[in-house]
């Protein structure tokens, strides 16, 4: 680390700045004051914490025994092997995939939809921005987890609408084959947070390029892939890794609308609701650290793949 | 909405009237859909409970408050109780992320020290680490501590800047106030302390309001932390307080769970509609570079 920062200051004297000025006084005294709480908050809630599920992902560590007066045996690669080999597991995995894969461009193909109709200039865009953003506040909460099992229940609200058209739905959240589906939808109703990132983006593309075109002749579809698209990608990039991010870790939406059991016939066991379980209701919290860490190896490369991807689609203006 | 359309700001051809009256039909149709279950969830509060999913149109003249009378008193304690802990806990968690991480914001937008560039990537990491891998850990740690069924697990981080995106945002926001300020500050001697106290503070004040309302969004709605440090009811806020409404479902009385479920919202409504300006520009700002 130290030689990073002298390989810095080398780099800055060899750019010739003059004589070998080392940088005029520093704040590391009032710097590390200030950054004190949150240092403190590194080490006792993320750096240690992470180290020591790394090193119980390695144990049989129960729940119930305190790892001070009783350490947890080292297992090696106990619970990775029984993970492996739980189709349990594999279930979890899938329906996360599915569930993110989904619901994340459809909810940020929606979400740039709505943000390119609600272009500048459109009368009431205040208000129609407010209408579509308030779900994505309310969205996390147990309340709307709750109104969905009612809304697509057997006789929810969902079948209502459909009954008007004479047709008999079924008891959505009570299906297997249709249970994740509604709470995909729920997801996708929260397009209003990554819509207003569209708009902000949006709205940092310079009019004088669409004036441009248009002198140039380029009716709306070719202004929108020639000017609006491309400059967005940079957008479009930074909403899909967070999107990704956080979709992975959904827990309130499975775990309310399946009452906490991930069913029906865990069609609803997202990976995050299978691991609350091994660890909080059968207590396996080795098994459960092994788990923590294998999501986060696979968030890792979801991530790095977009990073590597977005070489090949996401323009950079500057 | 159509008398928006008969009042053109510039003339306009009937072709572009067309056009925008069919953008304004279809963004109210969307609307209307968007804001359905939401509207049917406030009605429904108000419907006797035999009435909530044999009608399912939102215009209804049976209305009752009975629900929220009933559904107040419906789990093992008043919901005065949930409301009261939720109000804590997002209290202590507003004031832990302002101070917390408008101090490290400070240092590391107006500081040089060494290691900046190490810990600030290190801070943005922690931004996307999932919050399972420390999880287990935490938990050890806090029921070591004998912190289980209490608010401390859920507020003490907060004043330890756990959550780093807002320090990210409070720096992107003290990153584009005018230099010649800080400088204005030195230069008439104020240390760092009294810089940030009575110059940064007062002028981030908008990123302070995003934090403080974003945390109270997240800290009303969160259910996974109180779900495993609570157990005891009587400490519940109202997200796992609400729950008890599913687990108690075989009575079905749907009126006092979506009464209770209203009350539950009604906060985060208001603080939205007072706050709009500032969440959107937070997510603006953070979206962006």
């Amino acid at each position: 680390m130290s030689s990073l920062d002298e390989l810095r200051t080398m780099a800055r004297t060899a750019r010739g700045s003059g004589a070998r000025v080392k940088h005029k006084a520093p704040d590391n005294r009032a710097a590390y004051l200030f950054l004190a709480p949150w240092l403190l908050g590194l080490i006792a809630f993320t750096a240690g914490p992470m180290v020591a599920s790394l090193y119980l992902s390695f144990t049989d560590y129960n729940l119930l025994q305190s790892p001070i007066d009783n350490p947890p045996d080292w297992i090696g690669l106990g619970n990775y092997a029984e993970m492996f080999s739980d189709p349990d597991f594999w279930n979890s995995v899938r329906v996360t995939l599915t569930y993110v894969l989904i619901s994340v461009p459809l909810q940020l193909v929606l979400a740039l939809l709505l943000a390119l109709a609600l272009d500048k200039g459109l009368r009431g865009l205040s208000i129609y921005r407010s209408i579509f953003y308030l779900p994505s506040l309310l969205g996390g909460s147990v309340a709307i987890a709750i109104l969905w099992r009612q809304v697509f229940g057997k006789e929810g609200l969902v079948n209502g609408f459909l009954a008007w058209f004479g047709i008999d739905g079924p008891g959505w959240i009570g299906h297997p084959d249709y249970a994740l589906s509604t709470i995909i939808v729920l997801h996708i109703w929260t397009f209003g947070s990554p819509m207003v990132i569209f708009l902000a983006g949006l709205r940092q593309i310079p009019a004088l390029y669409y004036e441009a075109a248009e002198v140039d002749g380029a009716g709306p579809v070719r202004r929108f892939y020639s000017i609006t698209l491309p400059l967005l990608t940079p957008i479009i990039f930074f909403n899909l890794v967070l999107q990704i991010i956080f979709a992975f870790q959904n827990f309130t939406q499975a775990y309310v609308v399946s009452g906490g059991t991930g069913g029906p016939a865990d069609s609803t066991m997202f990976y995050t609701l299978f691991l609350y379980r091994v660890g909080f209701l059968e207590y396996d919290m080795g098994l459960a650290s092994a788990m923590a860490w294998f999501l986060v190896i696979v968030i890792a490369a979801f991530t790095l793949i977009n990073f590597w991807l977005s070489k090949y689609w996401v323009f950079y203006d500057d | 909405m159509t008398t928006d359309i008969d009042r053109p700001v510039r003339t306009r051809t009937p072709r572009e009237r067309v056009t925008s009256f069919a953008k304004h039909a279809s963004l109210v149709l969307f609307s209307a859909i968007m804001i359905y279950p939401l509207v049917w969830l406030v009605i429904s509060s108000f419907k006797p409970n035999a009435d909530i999913f044999r009608d399912l149109s939102i215009f209804t003249t049976d209305l009752t408050v009975e629900n929220y009378i009933n559904g107040w008193n419906d789990l093992q304690h008043p919901f005065s109780v949930f409301l009261l802990n939720s109000t804590i806990i997002s209290a202590a968690s507003i004031i832990g992320n302002l101070l917390s991480c408008s101090l490290a914001a400070y240092a590391f937008a107006r500081l040089r020290f060494r290691f900046r560039n190490l810990l600030f990537a290190l801070m943005l990491m922690t931004i996307m680490l999932p919050f399972q891998v420390t999880l287990i850990p935490q938990f050890t740690i806090f029921k070591e501590l004998g912190w289980l069924n209490t608010f401390l697990p859920l507020i003490v981080p907060k004043f330890l800047a756990v959550d780093a995106f807002f320090i990210f945002l409070m720096v992107q926001f003290i990153r584009a106030l005018p230099r010649e300020i800080f400088e204005a500050a030195r230069i008439d001697g104020a240390g760092h302390l009294r810089t940030f106290i009575q110059v940064t503070l007062p002028l981030m004040i908008p990123a302070l309001a995003t934090t403080a309302i974003f945390t109270f969004i997240w800290t009303w709605s969160d259910f996974f932390g109180p779900l495993i440090y609570l157990r005891l009811p009587e400490t519940f806020p109202v997200s796992v307080a609400l729950k008890g409404f599913l687990d108690v479902q075989s009575s079905s009385d749907f009126g006092s769970m979506f009464a209770m479920s209203v009350v539950s919202l009604l906060p985060l409504f208001v603080v939205f509609l007072v706050g709009q300006r500032y969440l959107i520009k937070g997510f603006a700002t953070t979206g962006l570079k």
